[in-house]
């Protein structure tokens, strides 16, 4: 174990509201409620977000969007962290999203500032996290005329935004940014662009607040039909092999408790994909892990089996299904979500029910309670005992490599063992954040915090950082790979400097890790272009890395320095921490459902089916 | 697969046609035809959007377009209870030797003649699309040398609007 050069830990700063003011405040005309104010466009910019609640923004100046910094700086209570790339904001903004419920904000420039944010927008789409993305653009005299850092982001984030503003008056400035952040956070929540020509910021405009909305097309539908309810509630009853397919949109409608009571009411089993981990306690009994690709035996073998699905803010994503057509083949869907569009897009549901998560499960929990006492309770014990089985023979396991190196395995289960449930995991994309899923134990909603549906690499070190901003309160632990955080590390500094101490595990395996899995598995072990070099040259050297970007370096290489190097980053927390743990390149993530092999097919280990030696 | 008409009524903002218009691409739906104009509300506008689909993915259609936010209403006009009409203006050929001829056929079609030189007429002729098609193959015996069509605009029939529901 290699352990950090001594150097000065750097000046405290307070966490909050962020870094001091280096001129003074005018102090600021209180006018009565509802009268306007005169102000520039970048004055309402600055003043609309501190009245929609927003506390930080994430985010780097550049020319276009210069008036709305300026006005920052008077900004009270408004706290802004300098990122060092936009994807970097961007992510931030969906970890703090993800970690606490709000709406997460991110600012950038024009152009090359604003594609820039384009990963992040399409990660956030596809993970309906509240993000809104401010943008600066060039004036409005220059638009259309390929002007210097010009670029029609309203255009480019269109297919992955839920909505994008161009806003071309001042006045409609306030307007703007609270149909911005009522978009992001109700109804599906998604990312929402408002781009800001700068002669609009410029500009003088009256500042009025609150503004009154005008979305005649947007009227999200949150309470669910009665009768659908009570047709669900009566599939429940009466079902003998029922599973609840949890998905992201039980943590987003934070409905954790209510899928809690509904499922003890039942006794029915529960599987939590990857965007729903932390929904349902590990812990509990009923919970079988996750589903899909790489879910657990009892998980992906329960919905095959299933007569009964009950998905809950869940999107039948292809890695959780498998060959659509041979998944779940006995099962009868009972499909709830916000979104009319996921129903019966990919697997036809039987009872679709449209509405908020946390209404759902709580109307269906009473209208089950309601059927139970007229049937009495469905026997499920031959079902609990084959879930019990499959449970007992494919536990969720590893062995530990061949050549004695360390497992990857073991290391993110230690983490997860030291730092405990009370805790923000981010993970990056790739086997680390497979294991990340399958070996640390979540039991609480927001808790872990990672790209599913876009598979963004990079995406956990800026993804803890934003965590971190908006659970200051609680340790937060990026698990990357060496190859992730070789995307997006520059945000260490950004962590150090404004006093975000995230803790990050890099599973440096010296490779391309799942991709190398497939090559090997899939690709007669042709490694073509995975290998990173990382172990062969030890480039970069992380520890050295770490501690170049104001952070602490540990590094750990064999099981017995495991522990000692998690505590000791436990112990630090006045600076970010990155352990690199040189882990061996050959483990592999397992159980897995191969790309285009239906769920029947998955493999506890390599060449082992569970499914197929049943039917056997 | 069947061919559907949407009329779908939309906030009368920049860039609402490319929003419906990339969702149709991206999702992989093919537009078969698509009119836009202003309504009897300065607010809103009317799309009339012509798809080829089966039912399935005309439901997904519909609930794709309808999460688009500067969308207010959709509703699905059948062919028994809708006017349907497209426009169709063509150039013929017609010199004094046939000339006679093409203004009997546009007569038949109760199409009219729009402009006139030496060597060709325009015609313009309103209809449902057999009627513009059975028109266009009595005249191109005579030669067109240029011709366009507008997207196909609908309207239910009775006294019932959908726009009346849909804006305060």
């Amino acid at each position: 174990m290699t352990s950090a050069t001594p150097r000065p830990a750097p000046a405290p700063k307070p966490a909050s509201p962020g870094p001091a003011h280096p001129r003074p405040v005018p102090p600021r005309p209180t006018p009565p409620s509802g009268a306007p104010v005169r102000v520039t466009g970048a004055q309402s910019l600055v003043r609309s977000l501190e009245a929609v609640g927003c506390d930080v923004v994430f985010g780097i100046p550049g020319g276009a969007i210069m008036p709305a910094y300026d006005a920052l700086l008077d900004s009270r209570g408004l706290r802004h962290v300098l990122v060092r790339h936009e994807q970097g904001a961007g992510h931030a903004a969906t970890g703090y999203a993800q970690a606490t419920g709000r709406v997460g904000v991110c600012v950038a420039t024009s152009g090359p500032g604003a594609t820039n944010l384009v990963t992040p927008l399409a990660d956030a789409y596809m993970d309906s996290v509240p993000v809104v993305a401010i943008t600066g653009q060039v004036a409005q005299s220059l638009i259309g005329t390929d002007g210097f850092q010009e670029a029609d982001i309203c255009g480019i984030t269109m297919p992955i935004t839920k909505h994008n503003f161009l806003v071309t008056d001042p006045a409609d400035i306030p307007r703007t940014i609270a149909e911005a952040f009522h978009l992001a956070s109700t109804g599906r929540p998604g990312p929402v662009l408002v781009d800001i020509p700068k002669d609009v910021q410029q500009a003088v405009t009256s500042f009025v607040w609150p503004p009154e909305m005008r979305l005649p097309g947007y009227r999200p539908t949150t309470r669910p039909h009665g009768k659908q309810v009570r047709e669900a509630a009566r599939l429940i009853a009466t079902a003998r092999r029922p599973v609840l397919y949890v998905g992201g949109g039980v943590l987003k409608a934070d409905a954790a408790a209510e899928l809690r009571e509904l499922a003890e009411l039942t006794g029915i089993p529960v599987v939590t994909t990857l965007m729903a981990r932390g929904a349902f306690p590990d812990s509990h009994r009923q919970h079988l892990g996750m589903p899909g690709m790489h879910g657990t035996v009892a998980a992906v073998a329960a919905m095959q089996r299933a007569d009964l699905l009950v998905a809950l803010g869940a999107r039948f994503d292809d890695r959780v299904t498998g060959k659509l057509d041979s998944f779940a083949p006995e099962a009868t869907v009972v499909h709830a979500d916000i979104d009319p569009a996921e129903i019966s897009k990919n697997r036809r549901a039987d009872v679709p029910i449209v509405g908020d998560c946390k209404e759902v499960v709580a109307e269906l929990t009473e209208a089950v309670r309601a059927e139970l006492e007229r049937t009495g309770a469905p026997d499920l014990a031959e079902w609990w005992a084959q879930l019990d089985h499959w449970r007992q023979t494919f536990p969720l396991g590893y062995d530990w490599p061949a050549d004695g190196t360390l497992s990857p395995q073991y290391v993110i289960e230690r983490i997860g063992a030291l730092v405990g449930p009370d805790a923000v995991y981010a993970a990056g994309v790739g086997q680390h954040q497979m294991w990340a899923a399958q070996f640390v134990r979540y039991e609480n909603p927001r808790s872990f915090v990672n790209s599913g549906g876009l598979g963004t690499m990079g995406f956990a070190v800026p993804g803890a950082m934003g965590a971190k901003v908006g659970r200051p309160d609680l340790p937060v632990w990026a698990i990357d790979g060496d190859g992730c955080f070789q995307m997006t590390n520059q945000e260490l500094a950004t962590c150090a400097i404004e006093n975000i101490p995230i803790k990050v595990a890099v599973i440096n395996n010296g490779n391309l890790g799942m991709v190398r899995q497939w090559q090997t598995l899939f690709y007669d072990q042709r490694y073509s272009q995975t290998d990173l070099g990382t172990h062969k040259h030890r480039i970069p050297d992380f520890v050295l890395l770490a501690e170049a970007l104001g952070c602490v370096g540990l590094r750990a290489e064999s099981r017995d320095e495991v522990d000692e190097v998690v505590r000791k980053a436990m112990e630090i927390n006045d600076r970010p921490v990155v352990i690199d743990f040189v882990v061996g390149k050959d483990a592999q993530v397992w159980p897995m459902v191969a790309a285009g092999t239906g769920n029947d097919e998955i493999m506890a280990a390599r060449g082992i089916r569970p499914l197929f030696d049943d039917a056997e | 697969m069947s061919k559907h008409t949407l009329s779908v009524l939309v906030e009368n903002k920049p860039g609402v046609l490319a929003r419906v218009a990339g969702l149709f691409s991206r999702r992989g739906f093919n537009i078969e035809s698509l009119a836009v104009g202003p309504t009897e509300h300065p607010e809103v506008s009317r799309m009339t959007i012509v798809v080829s689909v089966d039912e399935l993915p005309l439901e997904q259609v519909t609930k794709q377009l309808n999460k688009l936010v500067n969308v207010i209403k959709i509703v699905e006009l059948e062919r028994d209870t809708s006017v349907r009409r497209e426009l169709l203006l063509v150039k013929v050929r017609a010199d004094a030797t046939v000339r006679s001829q093409v203004l009997e056929t546009v007569q038949l079609f109760r199409a009219k003649v729009v402009d006139v030189s030496p060597e060709a007429v325009t015609v313009e002729a309103t209809g449902t699309q057999d009627k513009l098609d059975a028109l266009l193959r009595m005249l191109e015996p005579y030669g067109i040398r240029e011709m366009v069509q507008s997207g196909m605009v609908a309207i239910g029939r009775g006294a019932r609007s959908i726009t009346a529901t849909a804006v305060r």
